[in-house]
């Protein structure tokens, strides 16, 4: 066994979906970690933007908010938000990284409350902020969250961000931009895809050190799997290093 | 046009564009001093039960100076935009300030993790909500400030977000697509931070600007918050710097380092310090009563509560994190 922890493997994962010359939004912590690992390694002409205006920043640390100073740190723009989001209905952005409360089989996500009354809940979450935007409008929206069969939900208390909602074409009927939506689920055990036609999550590979049944049991709906499910690649050495030295060196993000 | 699905949420302005125009007849359009204190500025223009909302981006060039005055004159009973709201939720809901929300983003200040004080209240039941997204609301303020009564955007549809909005599904005339209507928003109160104004309200920012020129345009009424006064002849010296222009704007009050403890780009790195002693501190109600009364209600303006917290050593210290140099840290 490689000397690694999960979350390091959850962000070089979820880097190496990240293609150069591709755009990525991302907020802070892990999808900001894996972004910039992608574009220190090998993804350099990444464009990454963030909502609140910042544009292709050379980020000189981790932000702490998506529209601190940070984010437009030698940027190309330094924007509005409007106009961040209208590139985002455009098609002009890619890859996305969203995470949440809960997440159900289609890959919709819950990040506003827990309980059953709107106006009372028993636990009330930040809502949306843009993540119903990002999973409306990105091409490829992945989620990076560890995984339990809590948080995996054979139903989430309520839906802010769009997956592929009902499954089967029900997310196109909806009026939602069509072509976009879940890609790729990336947890501390495994990493899943979405299967064409039913739109229902489905495991691609499992990580070193964890089973299937590892996989299954810590969900709480069925999962599909790929005919054959894959072993995820450990990180390599330049990645580990990329990620310790220059992306994350006070470790906020990938832990001590 | 047809509604094809409507959401449950209740609209807490009024969106129709013939209304907001009869307003905007009436607005000053002259080029007259509106310098003012930020105390006097808060009582003349912030009245319970109107909609207000904050400019910036959570902790970043948020009038926070102004939400201190706000919690500080005890307004009650607002409707609030909680849009990429962050410390500056935390900091109106402390005051209890608004019993009607908007929502996009609350109770979160994210990474720095969740307001144990703002969650509270928002589980209390005490307050009417209704869900948004950052994207939501950027276009309702579009709307506004294009004076119509709707914009159609993509997002939220097949959602909960959209059936505990107030938003209304219809269909395009060109193509038969299906939009979700946005509701034009047009704020009664606004306040935004700037870098620099003039003393007619012409604003230059240097940084991103959020959904900023579109609530300056949307708002019935514009408080500017500023780092620095500059004159007017700056601003006609490069017209093209200008932001805000003076006629969306009612008041001016110079205030540097408004947005402390948040960021302000080029100027001062957030004090993180002093935001982690809030989140600690609202876990213990009777330690953030205390922590309250000394901080924001016994004191008399915001230099009052720089000095508290370290005054302007530590704003230079914080212009040294800002531009990650050394220079003033340096000085012994």
């Amino acid at each position: 066994m490689a000397d690694y922890n999960t979350m390091e493997l959850m962000i070089v994962t979820g880097a190496r979906e990240l293609k150069s010359g591709a755009s990525v939004a991302v907020g802070t912590g892990a999808p900001c970690a894996a972004a910039m690992l992608a574009q220190k390694t090998h993804a350099p002409d990444l464009l990454i933007i963030f909502e609140a205006g910042g544009i292709d920043p050379q980020l000189p640390e981790m932000p702490i908010s998506v529209g601190d100073s940070r984010t437009i740190w030698k940027a190309c723009q330094a924007t509005s938000m409007t106009d961040t989001m209208e590139m985002f209905c455009r098609g002009m952005v890619d890859y996305t990284f969203l995470g949440g409360a809960q997440i159900d089989m289609y890959g919709n996500l819950n990040s506003t409350r827990i309980g059953p009354d709107h106006q009372k809940p028993k636990v009330r979450f930040p809502g949306s902020g843009g993540a119903n935007d990002f999973g409306s409008f990105c091409w490829n929206m992945m989620v990076i969250t560890p995984q339990d069969s809590k948080r995996f939900a054979e139903k989430n208390d309520y839906i802010t961000t769009p997956g592929y909602l009902e499954g089967g074409d029900s997310r196109d009927k909806s009026g939602l931009a069509k072509g976009s939506g879940p890609y790729r689920v990336i947890t501390n055990m495994a990493v899943m895809d979405f299967e064409p036609k039913s739109k229902r999550m489905r495991i691609k590979s499992v990580n070193p050190g964890y089973s299937e049944k590892d996989v299954r049991d810590n969900c709480g709906f069925e999962l599909l799997a790929h005919k054959k499910i894959g072993e995820t690649h450990h990180p390599s050495k330049k990645e580990l290093d990329v990620l310790r030295g220059e992306v994350d060196p006070y470790r906020y993000v990938i832990g001590r | 046009m047809d509604v094809i699905d409507q959401g449950v949420g209740r609209l807490f302005t009024d969106p129709d564009a013939d209304n907001a125009r009869a307003h905007f007849k009436t607005k000053s359009r002259a080029l007259t001093n509106k310098l003012m204190s930020l105390k006097d500025a808060v009582a003349k223009f912030v009245h319970d039960g109107e909609y207000l909302a904050i400019g910036g981006f959570g902790a970043n060039r948020t009038p926070i100076a102004a939400c201190h005055e706000i919690v500080r004159q005890k307004k009650k009973n607002m409707a609030f935009a909680g849009h990429t709201s962050t410390h500056d939720f935390q900091v109106l809901a402390a005051g209890k300030v608004f019993d009607k929300l908007d929502i996009a983003y609350i109770v979160g200040l994210e990474a720095r993790g969740l307001s144990p004080n703002a969650r509270k209240y928002m589980q209390t039941g005490e307050v009417e909500v209704c869900e948004w997204t950052n994207y939501c609301l950027s276009a309702r303020l579009k709307a506004a400030a294009m004076g119509v009564s709707f914009v159609p955007i993509r997002n939220v549809m097949g959602t909960d977000t959209f059936k505990f909005s107030g938003a209304i599904i219809i269909e395009c005339p060109f193509t038969g697509q299906k939009y979700a209507a946005m509701p034009a928003l047009w704020p009664d109160i606004s306040v935004i931070h700037v870098h620099e104004a003039d003393m007619y309200g012409n604003c230059r920012i240097r940084d991103i600007t959020v959904s900023d020129l579109d609530l300056a345009k949307a708002s019935k009424h514009l408080i500017i918050t500023c780092e620095r006064l500059i004159p007017n002849e700056e601003i006609r010296r490069e017209p093209v710097l200008t932001d805000i222009p003076f006629f969306c704007v009612d008041a001016v009050c110079e205030v540097p380092y408004g947005a402390y403890p948040g960021v302000m780009a080029y100027e001062y790195f957030s004090d993180e310090e002093h935001i982690m002693e809030w989140m600690t501190v609202e876990k213990d109600p009777e330690a953030f009563k205390e922590f309250l009364d000394k901080n924001i209600y016994n004191v008399e303006s915001h230099f009052d509560y720089i000095r508290l917290h370290g005054g302007m050593e530590k704003m230079l210290a914080l212009r040294d994190k800002e531009l990650m140099t050394t220079a003033n840290s340096n000085k012994g």
